[in-house]
């Protein structure tokens, strides 16, 4: 199934449960409401021409600071070029970040059928930074879920052993939340440095 | 070792040079610098010229801890365990940039150098090192081995040699 249809497919299953969509560099993307992750998830894993039976990764993203500040451009003094040439034209440009919402929750699917690719994107506000857990449907969710918990502190209802797994049990905050201070240092021993 | 009597002497110098041809290494194996461990020990390079071909997977048979790679905050209770698990006498390498400093890291993660937690002997500095620096930490390894004193006491490390000294 190619990109178009694809969210065609998911777009016409569920009319209210998609905000917007697109497709950027052969890659579809689903922008959901929250609430409709999990039916949605289901929907994907089990509809016959889809059979999204694989799930790649699940991530998010901390937009907080997005376009806050110039970025400093990496190897700018070296002259090698850090962005497209605006001289050559970019045929689809990205998006932009999916809303207003400080998160967004990330999920890549994949058909080990028929081949083809969806990324789910779930804005997520920070005073309500939960979803719904893919556990039930991916075993393999639950670490996945479990990494975005630790890194960027959204709760997944429904997760079976929601606990931190790269960082330690001690650990305070989640360090790649833009607000977590990035000079900040928690060593179990040994001086602070 | 002018205040050392020559029986002490003598007997120091053949624990010494014992003990820095049978090196049994731990490998403290973390990160990407294993691969060029890894190298170093295989045949090309042949680690065991200078007799340290056999690593121990037991800390509490091992002479040397080498520590191979990245070490993490959640790694170190782990490494300094296995330091301490180590049978006297004990020596450690840090081996590559990030054992010596951290090297390119430097956030909530990686410990800024493995001296924060353990003492070490020799630092193997490079991102990895080539087998040819790691030989040559290994040569002053052994130089520092063969010149402990038999209360523990060590010598700072290999002098220069006289061609830099201008």
């Amino acid at each position: 199934m190619n990109t178009t249809s694809l969210i065609e497919s998911v777009r016409n299953r569920f009319p209210d449960a998609v905000s917007s969509s697109h497709t950027y560099r052969d890659d579809a993307t689903v922008i959901l409401r929250r609430d409709f992750l999990l039916e949605v998830a289901r929907f994907l894993k089990a509809d016959p021409a889809l059979q999204m039976n694989f799930l790649t990764d699940i991530t998010a993203v901390d937009y907080s600071a997005f376009g806050k500040r110039p970025t400093p451009a990496f190897f700018a003094s070296s002259g090698v070029a850090v962005s497209p040439s605006s001289e050559i034209p970019d045929e689809s440009p990205w998006p932009g970040p999916p809303g207003e919402s400080r998160f967004a929750v990330v999920y890549h699917f994949f058909s080990l059928v028929h081949k083809h690719r969806l990324r789910l994107v779930i804005p997520v506000d920070e005073a309500v930074a939960e979803v719904d857990s893919l556990t039930s449907l991916w075993s393999g969710a639950n670490w996945l879920e479990r990494e975005v918990w630790d890194m960027f502190g959204i709760r997944f209802r429904g997760h079976p052993n929601l606990k931190r797994i790269l960082m330690y049990e001690g650990f305070e905050g989640h360090p790649l939340r833009k607000d977590y201070p990035v000079k900040k240092r928690q060593p179990l021993i040994g001086p602070v440095n | 070792m002018s205040d050392t009597s020559f029986f002490t002497s003598k007997l120091e110098e053949a624990i010494g040079w014992a003990r820095k041809y049978s090196i049994f290494q731990y490998p403290f194996v973390t990160a990407c610098c294993g691969m060029e461990y890894m190298a170093t020990a295989c045949s090309h390079y042949d680690v065991d010229r200078f007799g340290a071909g056999l690593p121990r997977f037991s800390p509490r048979q091992a002479d040397v801890l080498f520590v191979v790679g990245t070490i993490s905050h959640k790694m170190a209770p782990v490494l300094k365990r296995v330091y301490e698990q180590m049978a006297d006498p004990k020596w450690v390498v840090a081996f590559g940039v990030c054992t010596c400093t951290g090297g390119f890291y430097d956030n909530y993660a990686t410990v800024m150098g493995i001296d924060t937690i353990i003492p070490v002997d020799v630092y193997i500095p490079g991102c990895p090192p080539r087998p040819e620096m790691v030989l040559d930490g290994l040569i002053k390894l052994q130089y520092k081995i063969q010149h402990q004193r038999t209360t523990g006491e060590r010598v700072p490390s290999e002098p220069r040699p006289e061609i830099f000294e201008r």
